[in-house]
């Protein structure tokens, strides 16, 4: 794997919301390194930050969030020719946090896009949906035409607009070019009848459909990097294979870099080459799909294999993990191994923070847990009792949802 | 398990239709009203101290079949008996005496639980509204149940929001539990929660039927969670019951074409996930307003059953399949097809000056697979018409080539311990069955 190039290095990245009932950590001091053509997975529950990750990196973390440290160096050796001589950059990366917002917005939608979990929700309702992705095309070739110009047509665009879009060609929504190429990305995504559906609403379409066709729109750009966060959740289980299916197949064509943030290990375990698994802000454990299924280290990973339900077995107790998602205040995190308290493996050592500890030498599986280098005695064992009652419910105070929660939780 | 009790719960031909287009004013024009089929004639037996799995897609009609037959709507048509009595006939004293004895555990825990109560009265009010024991009695009773379901007695004074959403579910099934019923609907009960704490869900809810001999109905989409709990399970597709059985064997062996392509889908959690070869079904659920005839799974059916005369590859069969749709529901923009602007003549009307071309074209865009000489003269031949916009007498010629049995008759689900309703399925002897 020693000629396989990063496309993405995250360092020490830390996500906050400021909210009133406290900091939220919502990100902790995350380090990350996503492999060029790869899909990299991130699992976790909700609440484990994962989606605040994912909008940390493509630069849409909004008040009262704020990412408040770290450095996300991108690979993009033509920007870094034009930015030479500034912090930004790096060899072929660039810092993206470095870079001035216009720099950075230029990137949104060319080097990385974003799919999101609900598209009944991520679509304008009012607008047919091959408007709303030729309104993509037309960005992003307004974009490389002229950087300057980055506002979207929909900002702005009033009751004056539409009308004289009826008269003047040049007053319309989009462009006809730009309706054509929505035509081809959306047959590209398995839309049957293209040309027809593209006048549709949203409403008109199902949810595997309109899925497809935020896929269509994330494409318009030809990504590098396409963040696809929960793209699965809310579809039937014969539509969410026909969506994977979807984006492995223009991974392999494209070879664009996927990162798949889900809750759902059946998913990860589909699509991912490598996996990081994340817990209260931090990945806990990291490798290959391999690494992380058939030899995990961290007592929590082992936990989340071990309460899902089995389709083929017989079926036996579930091993559920005990207690509940730390809340993430800040207050409330204390300077241990944040699982501790739910760990059925806690030790003496567990009460300092674990740093990220390699399992073997090969360099690709690590695990932020002292079980990578000792062995577990139960002379060290914490006594059960030490984080107070672990099956009493969890403190009263504890707001259950981060404020962003675009959280795996919900279905359906 | 699978012994042999008697039925706590007989569903017979169980309809729940809602009406669209009903409204004064649509009477007033003159509009009809639409039927959305979401229950369309289910029957099943659920046996005491059973759980029932009764799963499928997302509006497929299980929530509907399990408000429906707690009687939370009333039904179109149909029957439920409980304990021997139908559920729908029943008033005053007796329907009081069966509200206490079947109780449901809703899907959201955030909205089934009023947020300006302590989840002390949202778990007393059953036993309020039923007037059961004394004051004291009741408040006793509260907190053995808190407790009962993982919750700690103390916390009976507060409120919804100040739990977690695993905690908030066992506050729904405390609720569910208050009255003593035998019998249960869990609507998707664990959907709203992570895995670790679904597990802890799931495990007290097996422990629960073990302590109290509860019957439950469980509703769900998630096929792992199904297979875990269930004794028996009940497939659901656009309103009618495909395939009933014991766990095991609708898991082993599932017969009707719609459970395979279920259990295919979901994908596993483990290594060689990757590698798995899988045949996914195409295509979306069609409308409840509008079933397709016949069975309702032959749009998609990956092994819908051709004409005996017709020679055939089953790909090959499905692909026309799917173009003989596109061609029913003209949802072909002929315009567009192939090469565009090359229909439309100078007043914007559609013209073809080369129907061969035309045609290919359309062939080209709909059929995912190259069809034999013979099949593909004869399709050739019915798209002809489309180059006048004649969308009826296309989709007549390929209807009498090329009509199913699936699309005249809807199979029956049949008897015995593990039916399906499928053409493959009850004709036993056909050689087709294993294709």
């Amino acid at each position: 794997m020693s000629n396989v190039t990063d496309i993405l290095r995250i360092d020490g990245l830390k996500t906050r919301f400021f909210t009133d009932n406290g900091q939220v950590n919502a990100v902790e001091d995350l380090d990350v390194r996503i492999e060029d053509g790869e899909v990299f997975g991130i699992v976790g529950e909700s609440g484990s930050g994962k989606s605040v990750m994912a909008l940390s990196i493509i630069d849409l973390i909004e008040r009262p969030g704020r990412i408040t440290d770290g450095e996300i160096w991108f690979r993009a050796p033509d920007i870094a020719d034009e930015l030479v001589e500034t912090d930004a950059v790096d060899g072929d990366y660039v810092d993206l946090r470095a870079m001035s917002p216009e720099q950075r917005g230029l990137l949104r939608g060319s080097r990385f896009s974003m799919i999101f979990q609900d598209p009944m929700s991520s679509f304008n309702p009012s607008i047919t949906v091959g408007e709303q992705i030729a309104e993509a095309v037309e960005a992003q070739r307004r974009a490389r035409s002229n950087p300057r110009s980055l506002d979207a047509k929909s900002q702005h665009y009033g009751l004056t607009d539409y009308l004289l879009g009826g008269v003047l060609s040049s007053k319309r929504y989009v462009s006809e070019p730009s309706l054509d190429r929505a035509i081809e990305l959306l047959e590209l995504v398995g839309i049957p009848d293209p040309a027809e559906r593209a006048e549709e609403y949203p409403h008109e379409y199902s949810g595997g459909m309109l899925q497809r066709a935020m896929i269509a729109q994330a494409l318009a750009g030809e990504p590098d990097v396409l963040i696809a966060d929960e793209p699965t959740t809310a579809l039937d289980v014969t539509i969410q294979a026909q969506v994977l299916d979807l984006l492995a197949e223009l991974q392999t064509e494209t070879g664009m870099t996927i990162l798949l943030i889900t809750h759902n290990l059946g998913v990860v375990a589909r699509m991912c080459d490598r996996v990081g698994v994340m817990y209260a802000g931090e990945i806990v454990e990291r490798g290959t799909l391999g690494d992380v299924f058939d030899n995990p280290v961290h007592p929590y990973t082992q936990g989340l294999l071990g309460s899902i339900p089995d389709l083929q077995g017989v079926a036996e107790r579930l091993q559920p993990i005990e207690g509940n998602v730390p809340s993430l205040l800040d207050h409330e995190m204390p300077d241990r191994c944040y699982f501790a308290d739910r760990c059925p493996k806690a030790m003496e050592e567990c009460l300092e923070h674990p740093p990220e500890l390699a399992v073997n030498d090969r360099g690709q599986h690590a695990t932020r847990c002292y079980l990578a280098e000792t062995e577990y005695t139960a002379a060290k064992a914490l006594p059960t009792d030490y984080f107070g009652a672990t099956e009493a419910p969890a403190e009263a105070d504890t707001a259950p949802e981060e404020p962003t929660a675009t959280d795996g939780g919900d279905h359906q | 398990m699978s012994d042999v009790h008697q039925p706590l719960v007989k569903v017979d031909g169980l309809e729940k239709y809602f009406w669209e287009n009903d409204s004064l004013l649509d009477r007033l024009l003159g509009e009809d009203p639409i039927a959305v089929r979401a229950v369309d004639g289910v029957s099943f037996d659920i046996r005491e101290g059973e759980t029932l799995g009764l799963v499928g897609e997302s509006g497929c009609g299980k929530s509907t079949t399990g408000e429906t037959l707690l009687r939370l709507q009333e039904p179109t048509g149909g029957a439920v008996e409980f304990e021997g009595n139908n559920v729908y006939d029943l008033e005053g004293k007796d329907l009081t005496a069966f509200r206490r004895e079947a109780q449901v555990v809703f899907q959201d825990p955030f909205s089934s639980l009023d947020p300006r109560m302590t989840i002390g009265r949202i778990v007393q009010q059953p036993l309020d509204v039923h007037e059961v024991g004394s004051k004291a009695e009741r408040r006793e009773r509260v907190r053995d149940l808190l407790e009962r379901v993982g919750l700690a007695a103390e916390h009976a004074d507060r409120y919804p929001h100040e739990f977690s959403g695993g905690q908030r579910q066992r506050i729904g099934i405390a609720r569910a539990l208050a009255l003593e019923p035998e019998f249960i609907v869990l609507d998707e009960p664990t959907s709203a929660l992570d895995v670790s704490v679904q597990a802890q869900v799931l495990n007290l809810l097996d422990d629960l039927q073990a302590d109290f001999g509860l019957t439950y109905l469980l509703i769900s989409h998630d096929l792992s969670v199904i297979r875990h709990v269930c004794d028996r399970v009940a497939v659901m597709y656009l309103g009618e019951i495909v395939e009933i059985g014991p766990s095991e064997e609708i898991f082993g062996e599932p017969k009707h074409p719609y459970t395979k392509a279920l259990l295919e889908s979901v994908p596993r959690a483990s290594t060689d996930e990757r590698d798995r070869e899988r045949e996914t079904i195409s295509g979306d659920v069609p409308s409840p307003r509008d079933p397709p005839s016949g069975c309702r799974f032959r749009t998609r059916c990956p092994e819908v059953i051709p004409p005996d005369d017709l020679e055939i590859d089953q790909s090959e069969y499905r692909a026309i399949m799917t173009l003989r749709q596109r061609v029913e529901q003209r949802a072909i923009s002929l315009e567009t097809v192939g090469d565009e602007d090359r229909r439309v003549d100078d007043d914007g009307e559609f013209v073809v000056e080369n129907v061969d071309a035309f045609v290919a074209d359309v062939k080209a865009q709909i059929l995912e697979t190259t069809l034999p000489p013979r099949e593909d003269e004869a399709v050739t031949e019915a798209l002809a018409p489309l180059a006048e916009e004649n969308w009826d007498t296309a989709a007549e010629r390929l209807e009498e080539r090329y009509g199913s049995v699936c699309e005249r008759a809807n199979p029956d689900l049949g008897g015995g311990t593990h039916p399906a309703a499928c053409h493959l399925v009850s004709a036993p002897g056909d050689s087709r069955s294993d294709g």
